[in-house]
């Protein structure tokens, strides 16, 4: 191990696998290290089953039949079907080694009711979420919407890229419960802080989702088959391909500046890197918590109720419609998705902890599940670096935030590599590529 | 398109012969020779300092039975062999596996056993097994009886052969031998795989497999 490294990442979830396999394909030598003896640190699927337990300090039952059938996140997350996440698969040909399916609905909480989110204007014309005369004003909503482009004013008709959302809504005339629908379930915004920013934002936040939606059909999102996991492990394939190397089971006992280089010390050896990229938990002195997230893995044997029997989907409860200040997400995945055992469902509710209780936030969710066969409750620090790495070349990814899909880790992961190689990355080259075959 | 393909699949139902694909792995020590392997049967090339394996994702090639063509989808192990950092994802949905050591190293034959074990633990439950004893063509610096390992193959129920990517021995032997051996059916599939997924493309996918898969769910 006395060999000088370009870079060393510390822990292989998805940010740092992302990171390895385009830095290595860059050409980097690359060294990757996890303490744990599993790919995929916070976003990794657990498996076999036993290990579930393990992971939540709960002793595993004496059997359980076809332990391998399960493969379990604990950070519950779909993909944006036209979103980063999907393009940087696809530009890294990463794509090549998963399966994803189509989250079959996505649905939203209204007034302790839960109603599918409409996927298309048919879905749209009948649905029961609004009355008739403001799926008209809504129509006049997304028609304006779909043809916004912020370089072309033409687009905007009297409404500029800088005007406050609210006044959006208000110039539509909007009721209260589509903003919800509108603000959470189509531009997943967390909180209400959207409705005083400026609508360029949410105008693209919602684009993205409408165009996700054309791109497989009944809802915006995908999901991996044998769960989340697959994708860090899938980058750190490609890294491992441009030569990249791999050692797990790795503790690291210090990470420090000597001589204008990082040591990184693990079983008393240390090796040298120009730079070290890592997940905040290698890093505790160099990271500050900023929220916590709750987040309640369930086992069910059964779909949940009033979803049309879906073996997957996604419910959002807007926070206004339980009184809280964050939403509380609700993904459901299942055997379809070979992550849990035939006739299983696996569900994830979550959202921001606001108060000392936080399993009891996570009721109004918990509440559509029942009964539960089996839960398992873990509350997260969210941490964020308390530097930019320009200095120290240390570069630490943001903890894995409360949102339902990746596109926030996107942006970190884009951010990190712009910061560590100057340049923003290039993904002009997805849209020229040919499909194979 | 959905390029990571389980299940065999007639191509072109109508004619007679029938295209099956499978995914096969390699596994085995640094250095057995497991990617000179391939690279001899899929270019025919064999280099003397083959460099560790960069850049390939997997390699493709075919082998024509009577009455089916078979095309192997061969993964390499990139390395992550070395710290025994092999993803779960690499043995995931593979339906046959060469396991390479080098008769002229004892130890790469007990590690053979072990990733042996390894698939037996993580594979399908009927994977394929081939055992492949390569550089036999150093035959005079031996130090892996050929009966020993006959003998531990039987045991076992794998196939076995001694090869040599130099000289070519028994290189394509050994794939067709596999190939003789995999199920070509649906039926022979369905327990590998039991769901196929929609595989992501840069292009719209609506018309693709996407809605098929998506809308069958």
């Amino acid at each position: 191990m006395d060999e000088l490294y370009d870079v060393v990442i510390l822990g292989t979830g998805l940010t740092e696998c992302i990171l390895s396999g385009l830095l290595s394909k860059s050409g980097k030598k690359v060294l990757h290290m996890d303490r744990n003896q599993y790919y995929g640190a916070e976003s990794t699927s657990l498996t076999p089953l036993p290990e579930v337990y393990k992971y939540f300090g709960l002793p595993a039952p004496n059997s359980c039949e076809n332990p391998r059938d399960w493969n379990v996140d604990v950070i519950p997350k779909f993909l944006m079907a036209d979103g980063k996440l999907v393009k940087l698969l696809i530009h890294t040909d990463v794509t090549r080694y998963l399966e994803f399916k189509s989250v079959e609905g996505s649905y939203v909480e209204k007034s302790g009711k839960v109603y599918k989110i409409p996927s298309n204007e048919r879905e749209a014309l009948s649905t029961s979420l609004m009355g008739m005369f403001e799926k008209r004003r809504f129509r006049n909503f997304l028609v304006w919407l779909s043809e916004y482009n912020e370089a072309d004013p033409k687009t905007h008709k009297d409404v500029p890229p800088k005007t406050p959302m609210s006044d959006v809504f208000k110039k539509f005339g909007l009721d209260k419960n589509t903003i919800d629908f509108v603000g959470h379930a189509m531009a997943l915004h967390r909180t209400e802080e959207f409705m005083t920013a400026p609508c360029m934002d949410t105008i693209q936040r919602i684009q993205l989702y409408i165009e996700s939606i054309k791109r497989y059909g009944n809802s915006p999102y995908l999901y991996p088959l044998y769960g989340l996991g697959e994708i860090p492990q899938g980058f750190a394939r490609l890294s491992a391909i441009y030569g990249g190397t791999y050692m797990l089971n790795k503790p690291i006992e210090k990470v420090e500046q000597i001589d204008g280089q990082i040591g990184v010390t693990s079983e008393g050896e240390t090796v040298m890197a120009k730079i070290v990229v890592g997940d905040p938990s290698y890093f505790p002195t160099k990271v500050q918590k900023v929220s916590q997230v709750i987040r309640a893995v369930c086992f069910l044997k059964h779909p949940i109720t009033n979803t049309s029997d879906a073996k997957s989907c996604q419910i959002i409860i807007p926070q206004n419609q339980v009184g809280r200040k964050h939403d509380i997400y609700v993904s459901c995945v299942s055997s379809a998705h070979n992550v849990c055992a035939k006739n299983w469902h696996l569900a994830i509710v979550s959202t921001t902890v606001e108060t000392d209780n936080p399993e009891q936030e996570l009721e109004p969710g918990l509440k559509l599940l029942k009964p539960i066969a089996q839960m398992f409750t873990k509350v997260s620090d969210i941490y964020q670096p308390t530097d930019d790495g320009s200095e120290s070349k240390m570069f630490i990814s943001k903890s894995y935030d409360a949102t339902s899909h990746f596109e926030t880790t996107c942006d970190d992961i884009l951010d990190i590599y712009k910061r560590i190689t100057g340049e923003d990355f290039d993904f002009s080259k997805v849209e020229k590529k040919e499909p194979e075959q | 398109m959905a390029t990571r393909t389980g299940a065999p699949r007639p191509a072109n139902s109508g004619t007679q012969g029938k295209i099956c694909q499978f995914k096969l792995v390699l596994l085995g020590e640094s250095a057995v020779g497991k990617s000179s392997l391939v690279l001899r049967f899929v270019k025919g090339q064999f280099h003397e300092y083959q460099e560790s394996t960069i850049g390939a994702a997997f390699l493709t090639q075919t082998v024509c039975l009577q009455d089916t063509t078979v095309k192997f989808e061969i993964w390499d192990t990139a390395g992550q062999e070395r710290y025994h950092s092999l993803a779960p994802m690499y043995y995931r949905g593979a339906q046959a596996a060469i396991v390479v050591y080098d008769i002229t190293n004892q130890d790469t034959f007990a590690r053979a056993k072990t990733w042996v074990k390894e698939l037996q633990r993580q594979a399908s439950p009927n994977i394929v097994i081939a055992l492949a004893g390569n550089k036999a063509d150093l035959s005079n610096k031996r130090m892996v009886e050929h009966d020993d390992a006959v003998s531990y193959a039987e045991e076992n129920g794998l196939l076995f052969m001694e090869t040599s990517a130099k000289t070519a021995m028994h290189v394509n032997d050994i794939f067709l031998a596999i190939a003789e051996k995999l199920p070509k059916n649906e039926a022979g599939a369905s327990a590998n795989r039991q769901s196929a997924g929609v595989g992501l493309t840069a292009t719209d996918n609506r018309e693709g497999s996407g809605k098929s898969c998506c809308g069958s769910n």
